[in-house]
């Protein structure tokens, strides 16, 4: 079998160290942070460098066993599932700051570098990494480069493609190359631009120029309460119409705040209806002066915080970032969703989004980027209740209710297994093909984190857990690979 | 083969990897099994029957360290430390490994007389130059790794300390009564500690008894999973402080077991209530002596200070401000930033013992992390990390209790 012979050249490549065979060792590495969906792959390497990344493709490739790479696990769309009998191969031993470069601002890191560790290093030199998932200090920059990962401050800074220079990368066949360089523009195709944020499916990453930015000299912020979740949004509307471009503004229910008081003692009010954080930063004369238009423009609110220092500021945040997990204290289990909106119509997918949760007798918390109307509903259920499957088809209908709404599927955590069934609704059968056409160039064996992002019949006719035979697969016209 | 951890706080966790960064062999190893959300992963396996506890299982669980980082850094409020807690006894019951081993460590450690005089072979050891002849003739190399790892923490003992004990302190004027729990491997190992501690809290005002037939206070037993051993030294050192007021102490791990008497005897009926009233009554000593207005006058020492937070004492008690406002009333002493200061030393009890190999990747990564911030003191609230962070450290900066700095301080005497 192509799998044990795999094993014993990678264990003689890698060393035993370098490889997972144990049962139940492999199962830690059966799901990332979405537990619904798990696979036991048949093997983990732990690559230390990415001479050993090329090593573990090129072998994968040989002998046609598909492989995922692994960051942290931190992802929420199911991305890092691995597959029966393939290869996870774990970027986590690839952890090193290589160079950050203050004179041109950048950084060249590791894939397994944190986020937030690419900040730390930068700070001597009064430089930060921008895009801040709500992970920020779990979640690697390899799996942002993987789902072009936003966060709350992407708003006015923009995304992890604004902010890539370029990637070192294994391609499926085991080759490594480099994608975009140096230079801020580089001529021909943009194959860097093409390859962020492909959810892992054009190769490995084994090397990440990032831009850095200056610290923003001032940074004032502010949490406004509002009576619902409507007028909070009108305030967002009425800020960004007035031409100010917060650092963020993030959106939390009423529900999802309780969940937050219970973790982090950020001085939330636990009895308003909705939440804004407001934050504004650049040169100190700009920042007071918008600083004044944004408190007007909050005048429906019920009430104002501004944060007294950098440690209040650096609690509220602790506190909005850690809302997902939180809200682990209000419920046994949960889905979180994550979708986008035109922020025109937010107040009326907040509306909807309660309708259909009062319909379906399910809680559901709100926490999201109301700058750019990412929403991120928590849908709140209870295995024990057998209410699993009701809360799985709101969680859909509620992404499904964004392209509805003329938005998107997806605002940062990705398609992954999560979402691949719902690529239709967004996208026509002609710009599927394109993209697996792009992803066939890049992976002609279709062996790089097989059966993600697309919809595929073997996915998409089962649920997670227990075997049950595909309709199709009864009737005879399709058969398990 | 049972294996059963409570559902309900397997349950707490949603694997959301939050606690990753903070897992000291997780950042050494990067593999999930060897971090806080893979253990409790293996632990749902096993509870669910669905994986043997022997071997990787009980590998993996046996290579936590018990620092506890994960916990504050858990967004669900996971209580990691109860889960691993229940699972030791478990292991130490159903899964037989380094028996051996690990019976000499607790006939030896917990017992301070024993342990003393262990200790003075140790010195002769060191004084007719049989450490440098089992270094030098490379003996040292083909000893098995454990037994390495205990000769290198063998820390410098001054044989006078050896033969005298800690005495209590009389002081004028109305004062505050603490009683000091003197320890076990403490009392032989840092005698000198307990001296500093005793006079430091009489210069500050407090009359410092030292209870009569104290010993272990069962830290070592319950970390390791000795959960009977651990009650039954909790049962004997709860009686030698009946009629005591506050407790000091001076070691983290000692201190923060002392401060879980109410839940470890909690099914004890003769105890539960006694051990629960003690348990309130414990204070680590910069927390008494946080509180406490300084009479005592601080000469200057100016001195670059690295303060090295126990994890223990941080994670397990909370206790982060008190230490580094008492170093701050010394006049001169200016506290300088250590990068990873958060990460475990990797001594965590009698783990450097259980796990050499762990253990020294993270001695060797503090005391780089330490050297990196170039201070001419290192000073920690544990009687572990000293042992380990000196043993790394090397000839540079020296290594002392907090109350060790102050003393002198208070005395006059530069370290």
């Amino acid at each position: 079998m192509s799998l044990t012979d795999l094993r014993d050249e990678l264990a003689a490549r890698l060393g035993r160290d370098g490889i997972v065979t144990d049962p139940a060792h492999l199962r830690t590495y059966e799901c990332d942070a979405l537990t619904g969906y798990r696979v036991v792959p048949g093997l983990v390497a732990l690559p230390r460098d990415a001479g050993e990344v090329a090593v573990a493709v090129a072998a994968c490739a040989r002998y046609r066993v598909p492989f995922v790479a692994r960051g942290a696990g931190t992802g929420l769309s199911g991305g890092a599932l691995p597959v029966a009998d393939g290869v996870v191969i774990s970027l986590q031993r690839l952890r090193r700051v290589v160079e950050v470069d203050p004179v041109d601002r950048r950084a060249t890191v590791e894939p397994g570098v944190t986020n937030l560790d690419i900040s730390r290093a930068a700070a001597k030199y009064g430089l930060y990494y921008s895009p801040d998932p709500s992970s920020q200090q779990v979640c690697t920059i390899g799996g942002n480069v993987a789902e072009n990962s936003g966060g709350a401050h992407c708003l006015k800074y923009g995304f992890t493609a604004n902010h890539i220079l370029a990637v070192d990368v294994v391609l499926p066949d085991g080759t490594a190359t480099r994608l975009g360089g140096d230079a801020p523009h580089q001529a021909g195709f943009d194959l860097l631009g093409a390859f962020v944020g492909t959810e892992g499916t054009l190769g490995i990453v084994t090397g990440v120029v990032v831009r850095l930015l200056h610290t923003p000299a001032t940074v004032r912020t502010l949490v406004a309460n509002f009576d619902s979740t409507k007028d909070a949004g009108d305030a967002v509307t009425a800020v960004i119409a007035a031409g100010i471009v917060p650092a963020a503004i993030e959106m939390m229910d009423n529900l999802a705040i309780q969940a937050v008081n219970a973790a982090v003692d950020a001085g939330f009010d636990p009895d308003t209806a909705a939440a804004l954080i407001v934050e504004l930063d650049g040169p100190a004369d700009e920042v007071e002066a918008r600083f004044a238009d944004l408190t007007r423009l909050c005048a429906k609110a019920t009430g104002v915080t501004i944060a007294r220092d950098a440690e209040h500021r650096a609690k509220i945040w602790q506190g909005r970032k850690a809302a997902f997990a939180a809200v682990g204290r209000l419920s046994p289990n949960y889905f979180v969703q994550d979708g986008v909106v035109p922020r025109t119509r937010l107040g009326e997918a907040l509306t909807r989004i309660a309708e259909m949760g009062d319909e379906a007798g399910i809680r559901v918390a709100n926490v999201f980027h109301a700058g750019d109307g990412n929403l991120h509903p928590l849908v709140l259920y209870s295995e024990e209740r057998g209410e699993h499957e009701r809360a799985e088809a709101l969680s859909t209908a509620i992404a499904e209710l964004c392209v509805e709404l003329g938005g998107s599927l997806s605002g940062e955590h990705g398609i992954g297994t999560d979402k691949a069934c719902s690529m239709p609704l967004m996208f026509s059968e002609d710009d599927l093909a394109t993209m697996r056409r792009l992803r066939a160039a890049f992976d002609p064996e279709g062996l790089c984190n097989p059966g993600k992002v697309f919809p595929t019949p073997r996915l998409c006719g089962e649920r997670p857990g227990p075997y049950r035979p595909h309709p199709l697969e009864s009737a005879g016209v399709i058969e398990r690979l | 083969m049972a294996f059963d951890v409570d559902r309900a706080l397997l349950d707490e966790c949603v694997h959301c990897g939050f606690c990753l960064p903070t897992c000291p062999t997780y950042v050494v190893t990067g593999d999930e099994a060897e971090s806080p959300r893979g253990r409790i992963y293996l632990m749902d396996l096993a509870t669910r029957g669905e994986a043997p506890v022997a071997g990787p299982v009980a590998a993996h669980l046996d290579s936590c360290l018990g620092c506890l980082a994960c916990v504050p850094a858990c967004p669900s409020g996971v209580k990691y430390g109860a889960l691993i807690e229940s699972a030791r006894p478990q292991l130490d019951r159903e899964v037989p490994r380094d028996r051996l081993f690990r019976a000499a460590v607790f006939a030896l450690f917990p017992y301070p007389g024993r342990l003393r005089a262990a200790a003075l072979l140790g010195v002769l050891y060191q004084r007719l130059g049989l450490r440098w002849l089992t270094r030098r003739s490379g003996l040292l190399d083909r000893l098995p790794a454990r037994v390495r790892a205990l000769e290198g923490l063998l820390p410098p003992v001054r044989m006078k300390d050896l033969l005298s004990r800690t005495k209590a302190t009389e002081t004028a004027g109305p004062a505050r009564t603490v009683a000091l729990l003197t320890g076990c491997a403490q009392r032989v190992f840092f005698k000198p500690v307990n001296d500093a501690t005793a006079r430091v809290l009489a210069a500050e005002g407090c009359r410092v008894a030292v209870p009569k037939g104290q010993g272990c206070c069962g830290a070592l037993s319950l970390h390791t999973g000795r959960d009977e051993e651990a009650r039954a030294f909790a049962r004997r050192t709860v009686d030698a402080f009946e009629g005591y007021g506050t407790v000091v102490v001076n070691v983290a791990g000692c201190g923060s077991v002392l401060k879980e008497y109410g839940e470890l005897l909690r099914d004890d009926p003769r105890y539960a209530e006694r051990a629960a009233a003690f348990a309130a009554r414990v204070r680590d000593v910069s927390e008494v002596l946080a509180g406490l207005e300084p009479v005592a006058r601080r000469h200057p020492l100016p001195l670059r200070v690295a303060y090295h937070d126990a994890c223990h004492l941080a994670n397990a008690q909370g206790i982060t401000r008190e230490p580094r406002d008492v170093l701050r009333t010394i006049p001169g002493v200016e506290l300088v930033e250590v990068p990873e200061e958060k990460l475990c030393c990797g001594s965590a009890g009698v783990y450097n013992l259980l796990q050499p190999d762990t253990a020294e990747r993270l001695g060797r990564r503090k005391a780089e992390n330490l050297a990196s911030a170039r201070p001419d003191v290192i000073v920690t609230g544990n009687a572990g990390c000293l042992l380990q962070i000196r043993r790394y450290a090397g000839d540079g900066p020296l290594v002392m209790h907090p109350v060790e700095l102050l003393d002198l301080s208070i005395r006059q005497t530069g370290p």
